[in-house]
């Protein structure tokens, strides 16, 4: 008998506590608690105990991490609409600018210009977008990209608003760890709603009207009052965002509508995955502390967020966390065929 | 306002570029009425559909419904008011739970206003629909992925997402094509009941034999025109229609 | 009178800007964000042949053009192979592509008085009471000459008429033989050359550094826009329309608002009327 050639097969198995424990909530065990809810508790609670640990420097980059974070699932959300935003440092700066003018002309203190800043930035987000939320998504995209910018040079023409300088000495928050803390509240508070949202049958009907608008409508649903809803709260999450900035650094100035705010946020969510909100919040968590660390670079670092950008989307579609995910859930073997 | 006819489509005409898809259509309908709506294809059957239901603009025209002029208007709100249509290739959501596809239009404004129900009975109810038309709630239809039922059923939850609205005027587009003779069966009765609890009903279908048992009047449409309009025997008996479908009149000579 | 002519210089510096991203965009429906960062990285590759290598500019122009080109062609095969059909994902990949190198030049410290592209006539004239340098009426000549073979490219040549032939229904392209992916390379390839030739010639003018990438796109995009893509009379109109707009802009207001004038364009042209004012297809809404 000749020796015959071993081929080999590798297969892929979902683990066993996941093909009992997927559907069905009522665990049985703790061992299957644990496995369901340690990828949940551990990034949570390591996020929540940070802003105690860290000071100073990299008590900012937290901060930075969770801004970020807030762009990139406001980002997200609306992308689950299916409107692709190229500038959310649109809802940034205007988040921005109307905290710093009210804290600066006006003297309203933080703890009023952030919910003021977040609730007008999400309705002046949506009306400015709303006439251009009927368009197909590159068209949509584009007039995105274009607004922040226009703006930037509106503002640097007519010197509205401190100008090019921009406006300094504005109010700080309370203490560095109470920005921390805001900051990292609001971001998972963010996630977390972000994603009862879309599972439910709200978010249904937005996703829906991303597959496919004419079914929806012919289900008597009103899909741009659906699709400014939705503009409404990325333009409200990305504005705390801005606002939240501008007080945390003391300064307003065009900067805040400048590309990196419209460019990371989109590296993010290619990075980590888009759809699953986690994945947004992964990307932002990897990124800002990356770019930070590599802050001696400079300019660089924006041409580093384009290659991350371009890598994830041609080369990791799913991104990192469906990536991961997968990988939690699944285990590859390799078999003999016999 | 009560002496208005349920539906008065008036001359309504569709012209795509070089292309008169709808010529000059009128026609009225009552509440109650069942019509169908045959042709040759390419006469215009399903841009009719459309311009009546809002999803393409006419190039001129009226649409009246219930007195009120709906012409041109958006979709969702011709929708909100009671018409419901359904499509010729069938707009599912195929990734999702085949009742997750009806939570849609119970999302809307018209069916939490007709229904009343409490935030959250919607999966119940949907479920219910679905039973209803066959979806047999014990095996666990409903909850299967769209995309992995078959045609049949496809055809029938579309369907069931234009009643899920409670319209007062359903529009069918080609319902049965695709299906077969047994689905036909199980699907004609059910159209049957919702006619009988008063739901007015245009059906366009190719399927003679199947819309002349149901429908008491039929309209002809060719090359965007009406040409014929009445009771089924009398309109396929008229000379139009039969040189529409089998082309050039021929006179039997005898020999 | 100096209104009209400068207007009429302006405009045709926008249909070279322009000429490009037409070709790629409108008529082949490949996006190339690069366009900017492709212009300017020309002008650079130009300026580092004359003075690292010391290649005379009759020389330095071609070679950085043919550079150009290449550098298209490669994007096409690196970047956008597998994206073909997604054009919003065609869109984010090229413009990362572009910042990106805009970006690195930047870094690498490409800016400044030093650099500068060599005219190529020295000189000017005057006409009426306006004096005009010869570098400018050269790029009024190169620039109508241009849009002319562009025109006669895509209306008569087996090539352009592929080109707007993919743009209009692949499929139909593929089954009659054009082999999709070549075509889309060479459409990229063109666009990216063109864009170079409209650098070797209007980069003369002033003094180079990586914002004018970011800039010419957005007029690039601007004239697209207003004008209506895939059409070659949308894209002459938008460069006068949108080139007078600045220069009375710059006249009436204020020289700071000629850079807003494209910009807003954009923003409002696709609000109020999509599809531009030549545009032939109304695709631009969900709703068709």
């Amino acid at each position: 008998m000749a020796t015959s050639e071993q081929s080999l097969r590798r297969k892929r198995l979902d683990r066993g506590i996941k093909a009992r424990a997927d559907t069905i909530f009522a665990v049985a065990s703790y061992r299957e608690i644990l496995y369901l809810m340690l990828p949940r508790l551990v990034p949570v609670g390591l996020l929540l105990v940070m802003p105690l640990l860290l000071q100073g420097y990299w008590n900012k980059v937290l901060v930075y991490a969770c801004m970020y974070g807030l762009l990139a699932l406001s980002w997200d959300f609306l992308a689950s609409c299916g409107l692709f935003s190229l500038g959310q440092s649109l809802f940034f700066g205007i988040g921005a600018y109307l905290a710093g003018a009210m804290n600066y002309y006006l003297h309203l203190p933080p703890l009023v210009t952030l919910p003021l800043a977040t609730i007008t930035g999400g309705i002046v987000s949506a009306l400015l977008l709303s006439p251009v939320m009927r368009l197909r998504g590159v068209y949509f995209a584009m007039v995105t990209l274009m607004l922040p910018l226009l703006l930037m040079k509106v503002i640097e023409t007519t010197g509205v608003f401190g100008g090019t300088h921009g406006l300094s000495g504005l109010s700080p928050l309370p203490h560095d760890a109470f920005a921390a803390y805001l900051a990292v509240i609001a971001f998972l508070l963010c996630m977390f709603a972000f994603r009862r949202i879309i599972n439910s049958d709200y978010g249904l009907v937005l996703m829906a009207i991303r597959d496919d608008d004419r079914a929806v409508m012919s289900g008597a649903i009103n899909i741009y009052w659906r699709k400014s809803q939705a503009l409404f709260i990325s333009g409200a999450v990305g504005a705390f965002a801005g606002a939240l900035m501008t007080h945390h650094y003391q300064f307003l100035g065009m900067s805040t509508f400048a590309l990196d705010y419209s460019i990371l946020p989109v590296a993010a969510v290619a990075l980590g995955g888009q759809g699953s909100f986690a994945g947004a919040a992964l990307g932002s968590m990897i990124l800002v502390p990356l770019s930070e660390a590599l802050r001696a670079l400079g300019g660089l670092r924006i041409a580093i967020y384009c290659m991350v950008l371009i890598v994830s989307i041609i080369g990791l579609p799913e991104g990192i966390f469906h990536f991961l995910e997968r990988k939690y859930h699944q285990f590859e073997t390799v078999s003999e065929v016999k | 306002m009560s002496g208005d006819p349920f539906l008065k489509v008036e001359k309504l005409t569709k012209q795509f570029g070089g292309v008169l898809a709808v010529d000059d259509v009128s026609f009225e309908l009552n509440e109650g009425e069942f019509v169908g709506v045959i042709g040759p294809n390419g006469s215009g059957k399903t841009t009719l559909v459309n311009l009546i239901t809002g999803f393409v603009q006419p190039t001129s025209g009226k649409v009246l419904f219930k007195g009120e002029n709906i012409t041109g208007k958006m979709p969702y709100t011709i929708a909100e008011k009671g018409i419901a249509r359904t499509f010729q290739m069938v707009r599912l959501f195929y990734n999702l739970p085949a009742y997750k596809n009806l939570i849609i239009p119970l999302c809307s404004r018209r069916v939490r206003r007709l229904r009343g129900g409490k935030y959250g009975e919607k999966d119940d109810a949907a479920i219910d629909l679905l039973d209803d038309m066959g979806f047999e709630r014990d095996s666990f239809v409903p909850y299967k992925t769209a995309g992995s039922l078959p045609h049949g059923y496809l055809k029938r939850l579309d369907l069931a997402r234009a009643l899920a609205l409670r319209p007062e005027l359903l529009i069918l587009d080609e319902l049965f094509s695709g299906m077969s003779m047994s689905e036909v069966a199980s699907t004609l009765p059910l159209i049957e009941k919702f006619h009988e609890e008063g739901l007015t009903i245009i059906m366009i279908e190719h399927r003679l034999k199947e819309l002349f048992r149901v429908v008491d009047r039929v309209m002809v449409l060719n090359f965007g025109e009406k040409i014929a309009d009445g009771p089924p025997h009398k309109v396929m008996d008229s000379k139009a229609v039969k040189s529409a479908y089998l082309g050039i009149d021929v006179e039997v000579e005898s020999p | 009178m100096s209104l009209l002519i400068y207007g009429l210089i302006n405009s045709v510096i926008l249909a070279l800007y322009a000429v490009g991203f037409s070709l790629t965009y409108g008529i082949s429906g490949l996006a190339n964000f690069a366009h900017g960062a492709l212009y300017i990285l020309s002008g650079f590759a130009a300026w580092t042949f004359i003075h690292s290598l010391g290649l005379p500019f009759a020389i330095a122009a071609p070679l950085a053009i043919l550079v150009t080109g290449v550098v298209g062609f490669l994007i096409y095969w690196v970047l956008l192979l597998r994206l073909r059909g997604i054009a919003l994902a065609e869109l984010i990949v090229t413009f990362a592509a572009g910042v990106a190198i805009l970006e690195l030049l930047t870094w690498k410290g490409f800016y400044g008085i030093r650099y500068s592209l060599p005219l190529f006539i020295r000189g000017g004239v005057e006409i009426g009471s306006v004096a005009i340098d010869y570098q400018r009426l050269f790029v009024l000549i190169a620039g109508i000459a241009l849009v002319i073979l562009l025109w006669l490219f895509v209306h008569h040549t087996r090539i352009g008429l592929a080109f707007r032939a993919m743009a209009q229904n692949e499929r139909t392209a593929l089954s009659v033989g054009i082999e999709s992916d070549w075509i889309g390379s060479l459409s990229l390839a063109f666009g990216s050359a063109l864009a170079a030739v409209a650098a070797m010639v209007v980069l003369p003018l002033g003094v180079m550094e990586s914002t004018i990438g970011y800039e010419v796109l957005i007029y690039a995009l601007a004239v697209a826009i207003v004008g209506g893509l895939e059409s070659t009379m949308g894209m002459v109109v938008g460069s006068f329309l949108i080139g007078y707009g600045q220069i009375a802009a710059a006249k009436y207001i204020g020289a700071k608002w000629m850079v807003i004038v494209p910009l807003a364009a954009i923003v409002i042209v696709l609000a109020i009327r999509p599809s531009g004012i030549f545009g032939k297809y109304k695709e631009l809404e969900e709703r068709v």
